[in-house]
This record gives C-alpha cells, structure tokens and sequence, in this order.
C-alpha cells in the first residue's frame, strides 16, 4: 500500500506530452548549496539505479533516514514542474519564476498532489448498510411521489380442487401473488370443502388468505367444471360483500400464467391479447382506446373435435369468456346500503344458483361501463394452461415420498449414455410389458399422465 | 402617519433582507421547493426592461467566418459564445442605440479554434481579442468613454480569459490586460484564483439541451445507484502516473472505491449514460483539469445529487442558487473519506436536496436552450448584468484619463490577428 502511494505520487517522470509545460523550476537557478547536494544525490541514486537495474531513488533515502515520516497520505507533496527536481521536505506552495501567483492566501496550490489512498481502502459493511437504508428511503419517497397514490387491497380469488397438478399450478399462481408490491387478500375457494393439503400449501406463501370450502365436488367434464368453478367464484364474492373487504377484486385461476400482474392492479380490468394463431379472448379497442367489442374465440368449427372428457386428446375448448380476464372493484359487490354503488350492477343477493352465470358480463347490467386497461389488452397478458391429469390418477401426497420405494425399474431411455452391458437384457425384458412413459406434462393438449407408481409388473435387474 | 409608515418599511426591510431559503409548502402534487440564493428569489426574473445591450457589429472574420470553419463548435462545450450572440441578437434587451445601452457586447468567438480532436487551442485567442477591442475602440466612442467597464465578453475557455489550457500556464499569462475593467461571463470560478476577476458571471458550460431531454425516463424508475461516475481517473495522455490530473483527487477516487458496490465508477462510455444517471442518487462532479465540468449540468438537469470534488470552486450563478443547499461539496483531502461523508447524510436532508433539484426553475437556469425560454441561462446571465445596475461613477472616466496599458502581457500578443 505504501508502495504504490510512492510510485504513485512521487516517481519523477519527465513526460512528453501535450499538456506538459516545459519546466518553469525556478529553484535549480543559481548554485545554492542545497540544490547542488540534492543534484550530486540525484546522480548518486541515478547510477546506483544502473547498478542494481532498478529505480533506486533519493525517497528511499529520504524515508531511510528519516526519523519522523510525516502523515503520508494527507499531505499534497509539491513539485517545481515536470522536469525539476521533486522539493520533498519542503512543503511550501509553489513559486514561479515570473508573476507571483500567490496573491490572496489560496489554500489551493497548482502542482502535483499525492493521491491520497487511506490504509483500508474497502468498503465498511456499516456504512454499506446505512446506504442501502437511503436507497430504500429514497425510493419510498419517489414511490409515494409518482407511484400508485393510495394503494388498495386487491382482493384474488381462486378456485381450486385437490388433483395432481395441483401444486404446480398453485405454486405459479402463489408466487406471483407473493410478488406483488400491494396488499393482498388471496379467498381460495376448494370444491369438495377444506383439505389439509391445500390448507399447508397455502400457508406457505406468507398471505393473508381466506380459505373457504364448497361442498360439491369437482365434476369430470370441462363443462360442467367451468360451470362449477363459476359458482365457486360466486360463492367468494358473496364472502366479500358479507366481510365488506374493499379493494380490487381480481380472478386468478390457479391454472393461470400472469404477466404484468402488478400494473393490472393499478387500473381495474385486464384483458388478453388479440393474436390469430392461438385462440384468444381479449377487448378491442377503437383508435381512441375505447371498448368497442370483445374478440371471442369461435368454438363453433371445433364443436365435433372438442374433448368432453379431462383426459381426452382433442383439444380443450375455453369458455366464452373467462373470468381472469376482469377485474372489478368490490365495493360493486356490497349491498344496497352502501349509497355509491351504481346503477349498472347487479346484486349479487338477486342472482340464483341457477342462473346461467357464464361470465361476469352477465353481473353487468350496462356492458358500456367496462373499460379496457393495459392499453386495450395489448401489455397485460394472461395464459390459460390447460393441463391437468386424469380424474382418476394417483399421487403421492404433498408430492414427498417418505417410505423407500418398493419396485424399482430402469427407464427405457436414460439421459445418459449406458456403459453396463447387463442393462439392454433388462431393457428387452421390460420392454415386453410396459406400456411407454413419455412424460410430457407441459403439451397444451390434454395429454395422457403417465401413470406413476402402478400398475407395472416388471422385475428389477438382477 | 409617518410614524406608521417609517415602520412598515421597517418591517419589510427585515424581511426581505433574510436571505434563507422560504418557507416550505409541500403538497403531495407539488414534489419542490422554492430556490432562493443570496441575492435573493431571482431565478425566475424577467431581465427585459431592466437593461438594455448593444451588440457591436463585428466583422465576420470574428465569429461567423470561424463558426464556418469548423462547425463543431456548436455542440461542444464551450459553445455558449456563439448562442449567447444569437440569443443577444433576437432578444427584446437589445437595442440599436448604444447611446441608451446600459452595457456593451462584443461577440468574438475565442474558443472555436479547433483540433482534429475537438479540443480548442488557446493561442490565437490574446491575440484575437486584442485585435477585436482595438477595431471597437477606433470604431466607436464607447470603450474609450469607461475603458470597457460597461462592456462584457464571453470567455467559456478553461480558465476564462487567462486563455490557456494549462493552469501553471494561464495562472501565469494572467487575465488580458486589456479585460482587466471589463465583466467576463466565463464557466471557470475559483476562489482567490488569478483567473476569476471581481464581478465575472460565472455560466454553466454548454450542454446540449435536446439530447438530454430525448434522453428522459419515467420518474418513477426508482433510484437504485448510490454513487455513479464516468470518466477519466487518470488522463495517461499527458499525466500517466497522476498527481497533476484533477490535483490527484480523481485517482483518490478510484483507488479507494474501486472494488466498493456502492460506487458505480469505470472510465466506460456507456450509450445508457443519461439513462443511468436518472437512477442514481449521488453523481461525482470531481475536477479534471479546470474545476468546472458539464456533469453538473447533467447531474441537475437529471435530477442526481452533485458531489462537488474541486476545492474553492465557484459554481454558476452563485449568487442566484443556493449551491451549498443543493449539492453535497466535498474537499479534496477528505476523499478518501467520501463513503463516509455521503452515508452518513441524514435522508431528509437528501430528500431536501432532491427537491430542490426537481425545481423546474432550477433545470432551466442551467441550460442554453434555442429558441430561448424563461428563465434559462440566457435571462439568468442577463440578471446578472442587471443586478450589477446602475455604474457607478467611476467606470466613467475623465477625459484623457488612460488605465489601461495597451503594451501589457507576453510579446507575442501583441502581434496582430
């Protein structure tokens, strides 16, 4: 560390260059003893340097003999140009030869300074922290400044049925939620009531939640599951006008993907994106962003090819138009006391469960009221993954396997290159009575799920 | 009745006379706060009717001829001499009849001799000057009459009108003898510093209003660097080794917080620079090898906080904005502690100053925008002017009396341009 300072601040290099000035030393003017002794050390050190085949300089002397080394890294060392010789002991400000600069006290001198490097030039974790504490300071300021002006609790409601997708499809849903910045009410609605299972899964995300159980259980038809999943929606909403909980109401299924979750929450409805090639739901707009009419995806040409069935291989159609799509605010939902609800909703109270609810346009007396957010569906997006496993296949609880497993067999291909040579009579063996397990669980076709853990009789390799 | 009086005059005397920032409302639409330096609330004044400026008609082998030469000129940093003319000439202070005129400008462009690199060469300069004043003092009455006391120049160079790059150099060249009366508006200011004459107006260096605008994010990209830098530490060009460069203090700055996170420092030129300087809270303004630098535009218009790393510095306008409250000044012996000093920086006192930044009147007086707006640095140069009326008695001389020594300075000087 001293080291450098000294190569830093003290080598006494005669530089050619476009700013350097040639010398205006006005010390080596006449033959003052003092300059002649530093000039014949100077020399000295010159041919020493020659010897040795490196720098040797007169500092080493200077700090060799000196007895008191004066504060190194504070004081400025000065020197009389680039081509004189370096007045190390005398720290006086710089004189020149013609004009005398110094005319007012200035502490600031012109010439060459040491740079200053303090003995632990790193950071200090305390200070690192108290930096960080500013930073989030300041950034609440602005937030508070140019952000979202009084945050309201988005209030997200979520079907749910215990199955074996389950937890992948929660987890997605749990952790956007967990990222967003405001505060959050997640009422998870379960058919076939309360399970412990979801019960701990979502405990896990830290939320405040509202767990609610509906007694019906989840049918095996798309169908009659979105017709279900509506009523289980109902019955949440129907929780928040009693709980009178304010906020953004806002419909997250658990088998959804959310982009731009959080600018969402800053306007009241989100749409999907209009794009040809996949089947989309979305507002359109006119050029003055306005709601003019609603693109649908027509199921008609599909009617025969459809699947019916959860595990079926046809395509799986989406409703009309799907409920994650809207957001509202639910003070709509209150009762009639409150005075500021329009007159464009309906009660909750008045609809039956055997109205057909097939969207919440139909909660909407005046469809003119909506108003399309994100730039008309173009920023927010929303992915309806349609996967899920057959009604009937099993899995382990909480995905966690405890118990050692009882029969084990090889894979028919293994990700890695096979080096015994017992294995492929196995492989020939096995081959015989399983059926294939492709494992592609992520197809947007309702594939068949590879059925885990039964069913297989095959030996292990010996 | 009078007694009445006298006492209402008494009370607003007191008032007026305190010279601390003004109350502060703050309303949660209103994010700023009120700029008043010494001189007073004066950021926002209308200089037309308070003065009136005559332009000397110069040849054009003086400003447009050079300006044609090289056309660079225009977007470096020193270009304030050409639009201060431009604006002069289509504002409503100027006036045909220097008889009226309270002050006189001379427009000769000292600072657009050019190298291929881009950086001015100062020779020329003493000998142009000189060369210009000579042609109005045999041209009209006016110079002769104050010995230029009431006329003004603009001199962005480095060192004013010591007209050199170098300091050593230009502290010994001295301001032109002939500028000794009259008022320099240049970008350099140090205290106690040969180079900076009692009564110059000190401008913010020139930077190019319309690339900083495009370059604009949304205000609420919340704030995510502590420290940022760009530049050079050491100028290996003319001083590998340091010391000279920046009196050491830009090297201090590297060598202490080169490995330190919260300091965004490299000699990169990243094309998100702007960009990034909207994110940051605290934007290094040290010296180079003139104390002033565009980054205090930068930093302002940008709404980081300036630390300003130059001893003794005089900032623009310094009697219109109050610098102390809005930047952070740091001297250059306690760099080393420069993590310290900035962390431990109470967070009202940053939010204050961050306030203040936002002030939009404070944005417009650092910039030289074309065409003309309020309160940009075009009126606030001419504030100035105007504050510095009525002459006094002295600037006008008596007949035969001479001040000036017309043979003073370097041999060389005295050739003709």
């Amino acid at each position: 560390m001293k080291l450098s300072v000294f190569r830093l601040s003290y080598w006494n290099r005669r530089g050619n260059s476009f700013r350097s000035s040639p010398s205006l030393d006005p010390t080596f003017d006449g033959k003052s003893p003092s300059s002649v002794f530093w000039f014949v050390i100077h020399g000295l050190c010159c041919l020493i340097s020659l010897i040795l085949g490196f720098r040797f300089s007169h500092l080493v002397l200077f700090f060799l003999f000196s007895t008191s080394v004066t504060n190194l890294y504070t004081t400025p060392f000065l020197s009389a140009g680039n081509g004189g010789v370096s007045q190390l002991l005398r720290l006086k400000p710089l004189e020149t030869a013609t004009n005398s600069t110094v005319k007012k006290n200035s502490r600031v001198v012109v010439g060459r300074h040491g740079i200053r490097i303090r003995p632990w030039p790193h950071p200090n974790p305390i200070e690192v922290l108290r930096a960080h504490q500013l930073l989030v300071r300041v950034q609440k300021e602005q937030k508070s400044m140019y952000g979202v002006r009084s945050p309201k609790t988005v209030i997200v409601v979520t079907p749910t049925y215990v199955r074996t997708f389950q937890a992948l499809h929660l987890t997605g849903v749990m952790h956007s939620l967990m990222l967003v910045p405001y505060d959050l009410v997640w009422i998870v609605v379960e058919a076939g009531g309360i399970t412990n299972e979801t019960a701990s899964f979502i405990a896990k995300s830290g939320l405040k939640t509202i767990h609610l159980g509906f007694d019906q259980k989840m049918p095996n038809t798309w169908e009659d599951r979105h017709k279900l999943k509506t009523k289980m929606r109902l019955h949440a909403l129907r929780i928040v006008r009693e709980k009178k909980l304010d906020g953004i109401v806002m419909f997250a299924d658990d088998s959804n993907m959310h982009n731009e979750l959080s600018s969402v929450l800053k306007k009241e409805e989100g749409k999907r994106k209009e794009k040809p090639s996949m089947p989309i739901q979305g507002p359109s707009c006119n050029s003055s962003e306005k709601l003019v009419g609603w693109h649908i995806f027509n199921t008609q040409p599909y009617a025969k090819k459809t699947a019916v069935y959860i595990d079926e291989k046809a395509a799986v159609m989406p409703i009309k138009m799907e409920w994650s799509g809207f957001v509202l605010n639910s003070r709509l939902l209150w009762k009639e006391s409150v005075d500021e609800k329009p007159a464009w909703i309906k009660d909750l109270s008045l609809l039956d469960d055997n109205d057909e609810i097939d969207s919440p346009l139909s909660l909407v007396k005046d469809p003119s009221m909506l108003e399309p957010l994100g730039s008309c569906g173009r920023r927010v997006l929303l992915w309806w993954l349609r996967v899920e496993a057959r009604a009937d296949s099993k899995f382990p609880p909480g995905w966690i396997i405890k118990s050692p497993l009882e029969i084990t067999v090889p894979s028919k291909r293994t990700p890695w290159p096979d080096s015994s040579s017992e294995l492929p009579a196995a492989i020939k063996e096995a081959k015989s009575d399983t059926k294939p397990r492709g494992s592609n669980s992520k197809s947007s076709k309702g594939k068949q799920e590879p059925k885990a853990f039964n069913g297989v009789k095959v030996s292990t390799t010996s | 009745m009078k007694l009445s009086s006298w006492v209402l005059i008494f009370l607003l005397c007191n008032l007026t006379f305190l010279s601390s920032i003004s109350a502060f409302r703050l309303s949660r639409s209103q994010p700023t706060e009120r700029i008043s330096g010494s001189a007073g609330d004066v950021l926002e004044d209308n200089p037309v009717g308070r003065l009136k400026v005559f332009v000397y008609e110069l040849p054009s082998k003086y400003n447009k001829k050079i300006l044609q030469k090289d056309p660079r000129c225009l977007n470096h940093m020193f270009a304030a001499e050409i639009y201060m003319q431009r604006f002069l000439l289509s504002s409503p202070v100027r006036t045909l009849n220097p008889e009226e005129a309270d002050w006189f400008y001379v427009p000769v462009y000292t600072t657009c001799d050019l190298t291929p690199n881009g950086l001015p060469l100062p020779f020329k300069s003493p000998r142009m000057m000189r060369s210009a004043i000579q042609l109005i003092a045999s041209n009209w009455p006016y110079w002769n009459r104050t010995e230029g006391a009431d006329h003004f120049f603009v001199v962005p160079h480095d060192f004013g009108a010591c007209f050199h790059y170098q300091e050593e150099k230009a502290i010994g060249r001295g301001i032109l003898p002939l500028l000794q009366r009259a008022t320099l508006v240049q970008t350099f200011g140090q205290r106690n510093h040969v180079c900076l004459k009692e009564g110059s107006i000190t401008v913010p260096p020139y930077a190019p209003p319309q690339k900083m605008q495009s370059h604009l994010i949304p205000e609420k990209t919340p704030r995510s660097i502590f420290v940022y830098f760009r530049g050079l530490f050491y100028d290996v060009g003319n001083d590998p080794e340091g010391g000279y460069y920046a009196r050491g203090a830009r090297a201090a700055v590297w060598e202490n917080f080169k490995d330190n996170p919260l300091f965004d420092i490299s000699t990169e030129h990243p094309t998100t620079y702007y960009e990034d300087m909207q994110r940051a809270i605290f934007c290094l303004c040290p010296l180079g090898w003139a104390p002033w630098s565009p980054r205090l535009v930068e930093a302002v218009i940008f709404g980081c906080i300036p630390v300003i790393i130059a001893d003794d510095i005089v900032l623009p306008f310094a009697d219109a904005i109050p610098w102390e409250d809005i930047g952070v000044f740091v001297d250059e012996k306690d760099v080393p502690y420069l993590d310290t000093i900035l962390t431990s920086i109470p967070p009202e006192v940053i939010l204050r100053k961050q306030r203040l930044l936002a002030n939009p009147s404070m944005k417009q007086a650092m910039l030289f925008p074309q065409p003309a707006q309020p309160g940009d640095a075009f009126h606030q140069v001419l504030n100035g002017l105007a504050r510095k009326l009525p002459h006094e008695r002295s600037v006008y001389l008596r007949p035969g009396e001479k001040l000036l020594n017309w043979t003073a300075g370097p041999v060389a000087d005295l050739k003709p341009w």
